[in-house]
């Protein structure tokens, strides 16, 4: 028997769940189980309670709520790679997607889990951030909203307290007609990235970009917008040397240190990846406007 | 020691109702293996790595050992040794053994099911499509040109017994 002993519990409702966490001492919450169940197998977590929120009604749903979009954190990776609505408004989501592990791993995987998990290389952490997406988190106490700013504290640590479960994350679409790219730099398909970009750019009617979004993952500890790159595109007039100029700000990032790459890779590949995302983001935009 | 933690479940596998009592942390992987005795589906990495252990639930391709055979309570499961008929080999087990899409055969049960699955959902994959699907498995003896192949000779082979 691989994993250590547990007790398996089975909430059918948000409420019955919290309550099992608020309950039960060294508890850990269940989601798709692609992290957690080989970490359970390596015996590298030994929870003496396991919450399976497989069965709890309500968190896997992909809905339109107001302007934005809303994705119960249950919601499988493959429900959002066949989604027509995140196709349609957010292109970003649904590129990346098709980056998360493989088919066999997407079918079981969620979106809060990835989340939660928070891995510095994982897209799902990259997409929220390039969105700033808005996690919602359920306690005893009621729910608060996490800004993904902020949701993201350190190298896998997500800002969720003792108590609290995931419930959903909320995207705001960019307006039609924007352009989007994801692009990951990975030793193998569906690796976890060495690099993940993720790019959003709008024109105005004059041309020039009206507002901008740049991400970058798997450099440091947590995904990070890139703030400089963003102000020199906003209000520019888009050609191949002003991404090249908004890209080289990817280079400051502070990079971790592992086997897999070493610093001065990952920035390199971060500034090269930066600049072809956008790019990509730009010709997508002109495609949307033009035809 | 303490006593085991147990839970009975009612599980389809391939069309057959099974009823047992399990233990609560006991995996599906090893749930099929020594439970009920069917060793088709093989264990290599035991953290999803490999894709061996691939199984179908409800109809869709999951790591087996990532999942608790508790949490297959009330579902279908497929395996390996639900694929051939009858009348003997399927359509794309037929295509793997002429086209030698397997050596050792380990990785193999894993990789059939993925591929039912794929077959299922869109009967004329692409090269790349069928490709897309294998990164999810390991193979250290065919190099997958071979299982490519077999691949697409079998959504051949059923795209022309659907027309005849």
């Amino acid at each position: 028997m691989k994993p250590p002993p547990f007790e398996y519990h089975s909430p059918g409702t948000l409420q019955q769940a919290l309550r099992c966490l608020s309950e039960f001492d060294n508890a850990r919450l269940l989601a798709g189980g692609q992290t957690l169940m080989p970490m359970l197998n390596l015996r590298l977590a030994s929870p003496d309670h396991l919450i399976d929120l497989g069965g709890v009604q309500g968190l896997s749903d992909i809905t339109e709520e107001g302007d934005d979009i809303a994705i119960g954190a249950m919601t499988a990776q493959r429900t959002i790679e066949f989604s027509a609505l995140v196709k349609r408004r957010l292109p970003l989501l649904s590129e990346a997607i098709l980056c998360v592990g493989h088919r066999q791993t997407r079918n079981r995987g969620t979106i809060g889990g990835s989340l939660c998990h928070l891995d510095p290389s994982a897209e799902l952490p990259l997409v929220a951030m390039a969105f700033d997406a808005t996690v919602f988190a359920a306690s005893a106490a009621g729910t608060r909203a996490i800004p993904m700013a902020t949701f993201a504290v350190d190298f896998m640590t997500p800002a969720i307290e003792a108590g609290e479960i995931v419930t959903v994350i909320r995207f705001r679409p960019w307006p039609e007609g924007h352009g989007a790219a994801f692009i990951e730099f990975a030793r193998r398909k569906g690796d976890f990235a060495i690099v993940a970009v993720a790019a959003m750019l709008t024109l105005g009617s004059d041309g020039r970009i009206a507002r901008a979004s740049l991400a970058v993952g798997g450099v440091g500890p947590i995904p990070v917008r890139v703030p400089e790159a963003e102000a020199i595109l906003t209000g520019g007039a888009p050609d191949a040397a002003m991404f090249a100029r908004a890209a080289a700000p990817c280079a400051e990032i502070e990079p971790l240190t592992d086997p897999h790459a070493p610093p001065w890779y990952r920035r390199s590949v971060a500034t090269t990846l930066a600049r072809r995302a956008l790019q990509t983001a730009y010709e997508r935009a002109m495609k949307n406007l033009h035809g | 020691m303490a006593e085991p933690l147990m839970a009975s479940i009612a599980v389809t596998v391939n069309g057959v109702e099974q009823v047992r009592d399990v233990e609560q942390r006991l995996t599906l992987a090893d749930f099929l293996r020594h439970e009920l005795n069917l060793t088709g589906t093989h264990l290599g990495c035991e953290h999803g790595v490999c894709g061996a252990c691939t199984v179908l639930v409800d109809g869709i391709s999951m790591r087996s050992c990532l999942m608790l055979a508790v949490q297959a309570n009330r579902r279908s499961i497929e395996t390996v040794e639900g694929l051939a008929g009858e009348s003997g080999l399927n359509p794309l087990q037929l295509a793997f053994w002429e086209r030698h899409g397997l050596q050792c055969g380990f990785c193999t049960p894993g990789i059939l099911m993925s591929l039912t699955e794929l077959l299922r959902d869109n009967p004329r994959p692409t090269e790349a499509e069928v490709r897309d699907v294998l990164s999810g498995h390991l193979c250290r003896c065919t190099g997958y040109q071979n299982i490519v192949a077999a691949a697409l000779d079998a959504a051949a082979a059923l795209d022309q017994g659907v027309a005849q």
